[in-house]
């Protein structure tokens, strides 16, 4: 299938479903598939790092938060410049230029801050590096509390609503693809190499400070995205979303359905928030068999849900030639 | 400069809490290799046995006169919280290491006891729910359905955050959300040395925690299971090998770090009374900060590193940085582990190639 | 001078001296022997060599250029490849993708190529797939492409680290014991292949090796070193007979 041939057809569907699916299921249940989507984002972008490059990050929503609060305040501050600019297009267009703005802002400064944190912390390993990320979360957290500008402990409101289920599955979309080709190509050997053993990949040429970087500002880039999306779409963030909490579930999302697999990160996105939100009424409680399951999966089935099965098989090898 | 001793002082008695925490985390590190997220909620629950034992009528009818009560309320959060260390392990982490029995109708047991409450909201189908656990644990065992040999740590690292998240929220259900208000089980007066102000708590919480450390101290370095200890922590195999029972070591190792965390939860409730199921969430990653920072596995590095991070929080908020108090901890984490990754006490590995 | 050259070489760990400066020069198309009794320091050699550790003194040139303050993927990139004594394949991955990922770094593709998947990315990775092909076919693992290089026997494994070293196309190759735990019929295999290799590749090749039957029948030139420092230097013919070496190994006074 030839690529735009897709991607419109991709654009097509989305736009269909994004006019009728909240009448067919309900604003209720509407905000869930937003949620999951949202969760995909992040799900799969931390197993580029966590799954496919082993290296273990659970600071994922320090680079959310990050993304949230830069297309907000893009989006709030520089709106009317922005409208302003583009008074000529119709509504939508603008609403769209004005969403995109704050993406492509939210995926820049995440990735600055994946970058930031990542030269100097990932050359420690495991645990440390595990603490390392938690920590800059925390850091980044903080900060934000205490920057007036974007609401501090108030929390950041008035930001337009400006994402919804096209633009979330748009980028659940665009995620999955690019993290599929960039898995299936020589960066994605590299990263994995790095994750299998990293003094043979290092003696192999992989330059694995570059590539653990890459992957980890890439990662933190599409952090930002999901971030963007989910401010767009809630109108209000609150440093509190952006606890280490969140990374924790994020990370349970990865390794429940299959660490090294983008299936598996999809399924375990899917599973953990609609059950989540399915036994809400429950409160705690359904956290606590939550994380029942949760032990229990780990026991039994330490490779995840889906372990690293994956739909799509990379090309078989072609015959050697002399 | 008053108030910089006065600053000092309650540091120190903040920073000793910390340590007490921080040495759990540091000898399961030790024998495991392993950061035991769910450390910090042990100290949680060791301040809500506190409590609860403090209630006990005819303990409380007797607290704030007798010592004896007080004794009796630490002692008795200690051993209990000491034995939820034992089930996290034996539950939780053994079964990665080796065969192990019941695991599955432990955890089936308290999967059905949440499903009877989600399902019928009464006494009876909590225990109907559990008994339908338990046995659908044991015939699933029984079937040959057997816990995996854990290679990775990262799995280890998921299971003590379901174990954390467990006793987080479990405790939630059990102990109630809102806040409880720690009883005063120690007379309080103050009293002044020199210009400073004193009361009895900050003593008694420094006192306390010197002679817990001590007490380890003597356990660690002159009893012969102190020594079986060191000999897991250097190289659990070679240990296993030369006829030392790991699993049992493992597991005093887990109490001995759960009682401390006990104490400690214990100490900062005196201080601090109000207690709540995620008042450890906080305090248990900055003791695993503090053990970092003193060099992870390293029992004087742990007791140093608590007192750093508990003196650097309170010189902050005392110095009008307040709102950025959570973040102090992490900070100096950061900068330790880019300076010194090793930590203060800690020594660096090379890799065999 | 010659293609890889080491110079009063000494490295310590803690108070060990576990090198002490060590010369030694490789000459282009070289098969040079490095033996010595357990411990003394061979594998360090291989370790400083490879950058995976730092000299404490003294300096490593491959082919005129220091290398001994660079990072092993520089180093490999500059030419000089390995193998490992205790196996280390990608285990994750395919007989396949383990040659694959060492022949990476004799390609450029950007990383939105691989992303959008340009045409320029797949010509490439044609390319690669073809030579990391016509390695597997030298080694005779042609047929196991698709298997996980973690499911092949012992030997085999370790052919197909010589075979994922020879995909960065070194200029130098170190093997490091590639006769452990093989069989006598394997060993001589080995022998032979270590010898087509120095000859259809054109390389040099540094071996370090505890079997002796395969120092003696494959090396040109052989280096003994014990307690990190040369003990003597010759044809294999000359380092059989050479009392110094019979002492260091019968282990004398």
């Amino acid at each position: 299938m030839k690529k735009w041939v897709f991607w419109l057809a991709a654009l097509v569907v989305l736009a269909a479903m994004e006019s009728s699916l909240r009448g067919l299921i309900g604003a209720y249940n509407y905000q869930i598939v937003i949620l999951v989507g949202i969760n995909i984002i992040l799900a799969v972008s931390l197993n580029l790092i966590n799954g496919y490059t082993g290296q273990f990050s659970i600071g994922h929503a320090g680079f959310y938060a990050v993304g949230a609060y830069t297309s907000a305040s893009v989006v709030v501050y520089g709106g009317p410049a922005i409208r302003a600019a583009t008074a000529f297009l119709p509504q939508t267009a603008q609403n769209a230029v004005l969403l995109l703005l704050g993406i492509i802002a939210a995926a820049i400064a995440a990735g600055i801050a994946g970058w930031a944190v990542g030269i100097p912390s990932l050359r420690l390993r495991g645990d440390y590096l595990a603490i390392v990320t938690l920590g800059f979360g925390e850091i980044i957290r903080v900060l934000i509390l205490n920057i007036d500008a974007i609401g501090g402990a108030r929390g950041f409101s008035g930001i337009p609503q400006l994402s919804n289920f096209f633009w979330v599955y748009l980028g659940v979309l665009i995620t999955v693809v690019t993290v599929h080709n960039l898995v299936n190509s020589s960066y994605g050997r590299a990263f994995i190499s790095i994750r299998d053993d990293e003094i043979a990949a290092e003696a192999m040429g992989v330059d694995t400070t570059r590539f653990k970087v890459m992957s980890f500002v890439i990662s933190s880039m599409f952090a930002g995205i999901a971030g963007s999306l989910f401010g767009h779409y809630t109108m209000y963030l609150h440093p509190n979303s952006f606890l280490f909490t969140t990374s924790f579930y994020l990370i349970i999302m990865v390794v429940v359905g299959g660490l090294g697999s983008i299936e598996g990160a999809i399924l375990g996105a899917v599973l953990v928030t609609v059950l989540l939100e399915v036994f809400r009424e429950f409160g705690a409680f359904r956290l606590v068999n939550f994380s029942i399951l949760l032990v229990l999966i780990m026991i039994y089935r330490p490779q995840g849900l889906l372990g690293a099965w994956t739909l799509f098989r990379t090309r078989k090898p072609a015959p050697a030639t002399k | 400069m008053e108030t910089f001793l006065q600053q000092v002082i309650n540091g120190i008695s903040q920073g000793s809490a910390y340590a007490l925490i921080a040495l759990g985390y540091t000898m399961v590190y030790g024998v495991l290799r392993l950061i035991n997220f769910a450390h910090g909620d042990v100290y949680m629950f060791g301040a809500f046995m506190g409590y609860y034992l403090a209630n006990i009528p005819w303990i409380k009818s007797g607290v704030g006169t007798s010592a004896a009560g007080a004794v009796f309320v630490m002692l008795g959060a200690m051993v209990l919280s000491a034995g939820l260390g034992i089930l996290i392990e034996r539950f939780a982490y053994r079964p990665g290491r080796g065969p192990t029995r019941f695991t599955l109708a432990f955890w089936l047991g308290l999967l059905g006891a949440g499903g009877g409450q989600m399902a019928g909201q009464t006494f009876t189908s909590v225990v109907l729910g559990a008994f339908a656990g338990i046995a659908a644990g044991v015939v699933l065992e029984l079937l040959g359905i057997r816990p995996v040999r854990q290679e990775s740590r990262l799995a280890l690292l998921i299971i003590a955050i379901g174990v954390s998240l467990f006793l987080e929220n479990g405790g939630q259900q059990a102990f109630g959300a809102d806040p409880k208000f720690f009883p005063q089980i120690i007379p309080t007066t103050s009293f002044k040395v020199g210009p400073l102000d004193l009361d009895s708590q900050r003593v008694i919480v420094l006192l306390v925690s010197l002679v817990l450390m001590v007490v380890l101290n003597i356990i660690v370095n002159y009893t012969k299971t102190g020594k079986a200890m060191r000999a897991v922590s250097f190289n659990l195999d070679a240990a296993k090998l030369m006829g030392i029972n790991t699993d049992r070591i493992i597991a005093f190792t887990f109490a001995l770090g759960s009682a401390l965390a006990a104490a400690g939860g214990i100490l900062v409730s005196l201080l601090y009374p109000r207690i709540d199921p995620l008042m450890g969430v906080m305090p248990g990653l900055k003791a695993f900060v503090a053990a970092v920072l003193g060099g992870i596995g390293n029992i004087p590095g742990a007791m140093i590193g608590g007192l750093i991070i508990g003196m650097a929080e309170v010189m902050a908020v005392g110095y009008g940085q307040s709102t950025y108090r959570d973040a102090i901890a992490f900070v100096i984490l950061v900068l330790i582990l880019l300076l010194r990754p090793a930590g203060i006490m800690g020594k660096g590995m090379i890799e065999k190639v | 001078m010659g293609i890889l050259d080491v110079r009063n070489c000494t490295k310590r760990f803690g108070g060990l001296v576990a090198v002490k400066a060590l010369n030694m020069c490789l000459n282009q198309g070289d098969l040079y022997g490095l033996i010595g009794p357990n411990g003394a320091g061979k594998t360090t050699v291989f370790n400083l060599i490879t950058g995976v550790y730092k000299t404490d003194e003294g300096s490593i040139e491959l082919d005129g250029r220091t290398i001994h303050r660079s990072k092993p993927s520089s180093i490999a990139r500059l030419g000089i490849s390995r193998t490992f004594q205790n196996i280390r394949l990608f285990r994750s991955m395919t007989v396949l993708e383990n040659v694959k990922v060492a022949r990476h770094m004799r390609k450029k593709q950007g990383i939105v190529d691989a992303i959008v998947r340009t045409r320029h990315l797949k010509t490439e990775e044609d390319e690669i797939e073809r030579d990391a092909m016509n390695l597997l076919k030298i080694f005779n693992l042609d047929a196991r492409a698709d298997e996980l290089a973690f499911n092949l026997p012992y030997g085999s494994q370790r052919r197909l680290e010589i075979a994922r070293a020879l995909a960065t196309s070194p200029k130098v190759l170190l093997l490091d014991e590639p006769a452990a735990g093989m069989n006598p019929h394997e060993s001589l295999e080995l022998m032979r292949l270590i010898r087509s290799i120095r000859d259809e590749f054109h390389i040099t090749i540094l071996l370090v090796e505890h079997n002796m039957k395969v120092v003696m029948g494959v090396c040109e030139k052989i280096q003994v070193i014990d307690y990190g420092e040369t003990i003597a230097l010759g044809t294999p013919k000359e380092i059989q007979g050479n009392p110094k070496v019979i002492e260091a190994y019968l282990g004398g006074a």
